[in-house]
């Protein structure tokens, strides 16, 4: 069944080089067309009845788009509407070749039964394989393969045609020769356009398309705003050569004309080159690499500190708006201190993402073409062309990048799809976990497939290797409304007087088996995300709130880790085992608190919690004495309407001494887990880490401290736990709270790493020299890789290649560092989110707080009821600037009269500013101490708004 | 067997400065479909095709193509021993096995001097497969030379050498327990893909060559020099012994061709 043809082809790399492979046709690769009778397929993709309303044709038909097609309108072959599509394999690979995101995307597709993709292996088929002509260019002969292969089909679906239903093929392109040559050929074609206009039923689609490059013309006007940029060849010669600079362009914040170009060095120098002028910008779009050349030294500027928003419409006709902008900027970059200073030359990878945004609609009433402001105000307005800017006006949009051209002042985009109107909850959310890059899509069916089955029960072959602990008195402590109750404890007394304490942990990789779908769906989420009301599950919710959520009296297969203790919290003994437990109770923190007040409570559960507790504190203190740090930092919480799931209340959370027994035993068994699995496989444990702080991120703390002359030590993490604590101010009770605060900003963000890639192993935090994450495999994929790296250890599972691959390893915990880091980030937004839509219903509010920063020319004040932070500005617009002497050695800022410092206390009005409906922020004014043409009167609280609410 | 071998740095890839999505992304060794590179499916071999007594000096000598991996094996003997004595075994004949390149065989024309430390590790190889195939306790005192020659290199140079050597030996009418086949599998995407070519060999496979006496399924030789997990290992092992008794399929038919031919030539 092998035809073997071998052909020669010639590549360059460096030199010439000849190289011979073998190329192999067969005869056995089919349609995959359900009409054919001819092919000896086993199962068909392509439907009988591939009918789409088009007025083009009429008749049912399957498409085939070229590469170009492919790459450029993704957006459109995604849509549902579109069905019944041959992607050759000669555009599989060029768009391989091309675009790995688009490739990632298209392969989504093929995968996805209802859509009907089928993957036609046209290079390797007999009839469909053709050599590339002497003289013809690579791209020439894959047009030409795409047409023979459309010939192909054509052809073939005619003769096995059965019921005579008069199936087509429709060759998509926007290539004039090749439609052209096509069409010659007698082949149906159209250009991707002219066919998705033609879809009368679904005009919608219209919008998705892609701006192709004979529109572009017609948009722009033909002056070339920018410099060309370099081939890729000439840059890579440039970077060798040491001319030009590579690195990622970061645009900056505030100010659109400027940008900086982080050059990764060798080994740790690195170096930053600032960018100013949209000239020298060129079109780079933050997060893209960029090759930056440097300008003379002479031309050299400083960071501007103004904030320049682009506010124009559509300036591409006044350039000289702009010149002057670039002379503001000039002027007030001259004096100061001058920096590396470039302009990006060209592009070597652009890092384009779907962007979400608002719609501007343009002033005239028809105008199809409308800009886009992106909510991330690093990226550029981007221009796109609707017909439905009156819907979309006043909703959160997508919206894809497609090119810029030199002559255009904005970069051409298309729309994707509608997230629902601003403002609103779900909407909101949506975009907050978009821009934070959080995996929130509904499980697909692949993932769902290794679900276990319902009804579920153990069987005998779970118990084989697990542990029978139904008996014991188990319960779970976790916070109310909680519904994946990952932990769960025991203690009880031995014969021989020790303690016996168990911590219980959900086995998920019981679950979860390694390398299937469900795992590297849940490895990709890398965490749950818990926002205000909404929960990002990592793994459904089958496993998470039902079949490995350790609930009261139901039976459940649980990771043990049991220690024998004495009664000083001497650990005698430590054993893991895989386990079946049956939860006796899940209480709340309140709950379980009650119970051991309770004196009259004597059941088993009660004594357990009370030995817990008991030892809880033992072990707290000997956390203390070797140095763990106990930081604050406000966490509120909303009471949410049941009804209309508004907040209604915010509360900042109380601790209970419940709490920190829970807390201490998860402490204890992951540090027991670390050590275990860092002895069993000292190349590849799963471990996290917390740096120490360098010493100047501390200069804020003790400038603060030093103010109210208070001295605190940063030496070790010992001795900054221990001035901490002495750290008092008489009449000020919040002092050392806040001083926690503080102390909390200056520290690093704990990491996950993999032992053989790392040599530095402690925990500054918990002062420990060894940790890791063990205790919530449903929330946390690091804790499923550390149960499963401590089942191997015990023998009580197998391993596979990743687990023991440092590498892999390395790869998957930046992973989920990143992910961490994006769900805290989210999470944040989230909570802002909620506390603009209650101070929104609020009204305008008065409160009480302290100065936590002073800046050049505002304070940070922190509302402690609240757990609210914003910033009073002394600078406004509008009005005349106070006189302001800003001094950092305090550090002091001087309003006129008033001196403030961090810690003073400050009265402020709280309001939500939405004049700028993307980005609503809380506005805070100052009311007391009153400085005259800088504090606003204090406002008359709306009783209206605040009664009502107090009565709940 | 069991040693560990020098990982193959052939043609060194040349890394680009940075990264560019386009030209970075490494070649799909398996499609979704099913197919490799060159349009094979996993489990199927190159085009073997081969010639015997293709040298009248020789005692026994054979040409093998193998895909693009073409071979030549002459064999010389049993004859007296040569050259130092010392190394004469009185109960056994002494194999000498001798692997060389052509300066044509690749990509890069190279000069490749005798005895370089690779073509002496793959001697040595080629050496221990066939005291393990030859009945050599049959011709004490004696020495038997196998040379075989690479003349286009596209992967599995070993395998196919070993193949081309077996033919050979039986032209020279040494008798051996069964024909030694060998082949190399790599393991991709959880697939094993028999009979790697040199695209698929340098893609960042890890590959094993078999060399095996397929009627009794005894291994000759087992080498493997890249990471693979030992759960693999099995379904690896098993698709090269798959993959060597569809290789002996095709030296058997070779050979009965040849005989075909030489009976009638010799009028028998």
């Amino acid at each position: 069944m092998l035809k073997s043809k071998t052909f020669v082809k010639k590549t360059r790399s460096g030199g010439v080089m000849k190289i011979v492979r073998e190329h192999y046709l067969r005869d056995d690769i089919w349609c995959g067309s359900e009409v054919c009778t001819e092919c000896k397929q086993e199962s068909t993709v392509l439907q009988r009845d591939a009918c789409i309303e088009s007025s083009l044709c009429s008749y049912p038909h399957y498409l085939i788009p070229d590469t170009n097609v492919v790459l450029h309108q993704i957006d459109v072959l995604e849509d549902p509407v579109i069905r019944n599509v041959i992607i050759l394999q000669t555009v599989l690979q060029e768009v391989r070749h091309r675009s790995a995101p688009v490739y990632k995307r298209l392969k989504d597709i093929v995968h996805e039964k209802e859509k009907h993709f089928y993957t036609f292996t046209n290079e390797h088929h007999r009839e469909t394989f053709i050599e590339r002509e002497p003289g013809e260019s690579a791209n020439d002969r894959n047009d030409r393969a795409i047409r023979m292969a459309s010939k192909w089909y054509s052809q073939h679906l005619k003769t096995s045609e059965t019921g005579a239903d008069g199936l087509k093929v429709v060759l998509l392109t926007n290539d004039q020769g090749n439609k052209q040559k096509a069409e010659d050929n007698g082949l149906l074609v159209y250009k991707c356009e002219e066919y998705i206009k033609s879809l009368i039923a679904n005009p919608e689609l219209v919008d998705h398309l892609a701006l192709s490059n004979d529109e572009k013309n017609e948009i722009t006007s033909s002056k070339v705003l920018f410099p060309e940029h370099l081939p890729l060849s000439k840059i890579q010669a440039g970077i060798k050569s040491g001319s030009f600079l590579q690195g990622t362009f970061r645009a900056s914040r505030d100010n659109y004309l400027e940008a900086t170009v982080f050059v990764q060095g060798e080994g740790e120098d690195s170096t930053e080159v600032l960018l100013q002028g949209l000239q020298n910008l060129n079109r780079a779009v933050h997060q893209d690499v960029v090759a930056v050349q440097l300008l003379p030294r002479d031309q050299w500027v400083a960071p501007s500190s103004v904030v320049l928003q682009d506010e124009g419409a559509a300036k591409d006709d006044n350039a000289e708006e702009e010149d002057e902008e670039k002379e503001q900027l000039r002027i007030l970059a001259a004096e100061a201190a001058r920096k590396p200073t470039g302009k990006v030359v060209g592009i070597i990878k652009r890092s384009w993402r779907p962007f979400c945004g608002m719609l501007n609609v343009a002033q005239i009433k028809e105008s199809t073409r409308h800009l886009f402001t992106p909510a991330d105000r690093r990226i550029p307005r981007i221009r796109i062309e609707t017909r439905q800017a009156a819907t979309l006006a006043g909703q959160r949009i997508m919206v894809a990048i497609d090119g810029w051209p030199k002559h255009s002042r904005y970069p051409n985009g298309h729309f994707v799809r509608s997230l629902g109107s601003a403002g609103e909850k779900d909407t909101e959310q949506e975009v907050l976990l978009l821009e934070h890059d959080v995996p929130h899509q509904a499980f697909s069916q692949a993932v769902l497939s290794f679900l276990p089955k319902m009804p579920w029960a153990i069987t005998p072959e779970d118990m084989v290797r697990r542990e029978d602990l139904r008996n014991l008195t188990v319960c779970s402590v976790d916070p109310p409304g909680c519904t994946d109750i990952d932990d769960a404890l025991h203690c009880r007394e031995l014969e021989n007087g020790n303690l016996e304490v168990g911590v219980h942990i959900a086995d998920v990789s019981h679950f979860i088996r390694p390398g299937n779908a469900l795992d590297k769906e849940a490895a990709n989420r890398g965490t749950t995300v818990y926002l205000c009301g909404k929960r990002i599950d990592m793994v459904p919710e089958l496993l998470s709130s039902n079949l490995c959520s350790l609930r009261s009296n139901v039976e459940r297969l649980a990771f043990s880790c049991i220690w024998e203790m004495n009664h000083k919290a001497e650990i005698l003994k430590t054993r893991f085992t895989k386990s079946v437990i049956n939860s006796k109770a899940s209480l709340t923190y309140a709950e379980a608190q009650m119970r051991i007040d309770d004196t009259s409570m004597n059941d088993d559960i009660t004594n357990s919690l009370r030995g817990l507790n008991k030892l809880a504190k033992i072990l707290k203190k000997q956390r203390i004495e070797k140095g763990a740090l106990t930081l604050s930092s406000l966490e509120v919480r909303f009471h949410i309407d049941s009804e209309t799931h508004d907040p209604i209340d915010l509360q900042t959370k109380e601790l209970m001494e419940t709490n920190s027994m829970v807390e201490e035993f998860m402490l204890l068994a992951n540090i027991s887990v670390a050590q275990k699995i860092y002895d069993e496989f000292p190349d590849c444990a799963m471990l996290r880490k917390h740096p120490p702080p360098p010493p100047s991120n501390y200069d804020i703390l003790l400038k603060a401290a030093k103010s109210k002359e208070v001295e605190i030590h940063t030496d070790s993490a010992k001795a900054l736990a221990d001035s901490l604590d002495v750290a008092k101010v008489d009449g000020f009770p919040y002092f050392n709270t806040l001083l926690r605060i503080l102390a909390t900003r200056c520290m690093m963000q704990a990491v996950y790493f993999c032992s053989g890639m790392d040599s530095d192993f402690h925990h500054y935090g918990l002062a420990s020299p060894i940790y890791t994450h063990f205790t919530s495999p449903i929330r946390r994929y690091a804790d499923i890789i550390v149960h499963r790296l401590l089942a191997v250890a015990i023998g009580a599972d197998s391993t596979y290649p990743d687990l023991m691959d440092k590498h892999k390893q390395s790869a998957l915990s930046n992973n989920l560092n990143y992910r961490h880091k994006m769900s805290q980030y989210a999470q944040r937004a989230s909570v802002a989110f909620h506390t603009q839509l209650f101070f929104k219903s609020r009204g305008i509010l008065n409160e009480e707080g302290f100065v936590l920063f002073v800046r050049k020319n505002a304070i940070i004040v922190l509302i402690p009821k609240f757990g609210l932070e914003g910033t009073v500005f002394f600078d406004t617009k509008d009005k005349a600037a106070p006189n302001l002497v800003f001094d950092e050695e305090v550090p002091s800022l001087k309003v006129e009269e008033h001196t403030f410092c961090i810690f003073d206390k400050v009265k402020v009005t709280i309001s939500l500013d939405a004049s700028n409906v993307q980005h609503q922020k809380i506005r805070m004014a100052l009311i007391e101490p009153v400085i005259p043409g800088v504090s606003v009167p204090a406002p008359d609280v709306g009783p209206q708004a605040k009664k009502p609410k107090l009565d709940r | 067997m069991g040693n560990v071998v020098q990982r193959r740095t052939r043609g060194a890839l040349r890394r680009c400065p940075f990264e560019v999505c386009g030209n970075m992304a490494g070649l799909e060794l398996l499609s979704d479909q099913g197919y490799r590179l060159d349009g094979r499916k996993a489990t199927e071999l190159r085009k073997v095709q081969a010639r015997m007594g293709v040298f009248a000096q020789a005692d026994g000598s054979a040409y093998l193509e193998q895909g693009n991996t073409k071979a030549l094996a002459v064999v010389y003997g049993p004859h007296e021993m040569r050259g130092s004595r010392s190394r004469t075994r009185h109960d056994q004949a002494v194999i000498n096995c001798q692997y060389s390149m052509a300066t044509f065989s690749t990509a890069e024309r190279k000069r490749r001097p005798h005895g370089d430390r690779k073509s002496t590790e793959m001697s040595l190889h080629l050496k221990q497969t066939f005291e393990a195939a030859v009945m050599t306790q049959l011709y004490p005192r004696s020495q038997i030379d196998i040379y075989v020659k690479i003349l286009q290199s596209d992967g599995g140079n070993y395998s196919v050498c070993v193949n081309a050597a077996t033919l050979a030996v039986i032209d020279a009418g040494i008798p051996m327990r069964d024909y030694v086949c060998a082949c190399t599998v790599g393991f991709v995407d959880e697939t094993p893909l028999a009979d790697l070519c040199y695209a698929e060999e340098s893609g960042g496979v890890s590959s094993l060559a078999l060399a095996l006496l397929p009627r009794g399924g005894q291994i000759a030789l087992l080498q493997m020099d890249a990471r693979l997990h030992q759960d693999h290992l099995e379904a690896l092992i098993e698709a090269a012994m798959t993959a060597c008794k569809g290789v002996s399929k095709v030296l058997d038919e070779v050979v009965r061709q040849h005989l075909q031919e030489v009976s009638v030539l010799t009028g028998e």
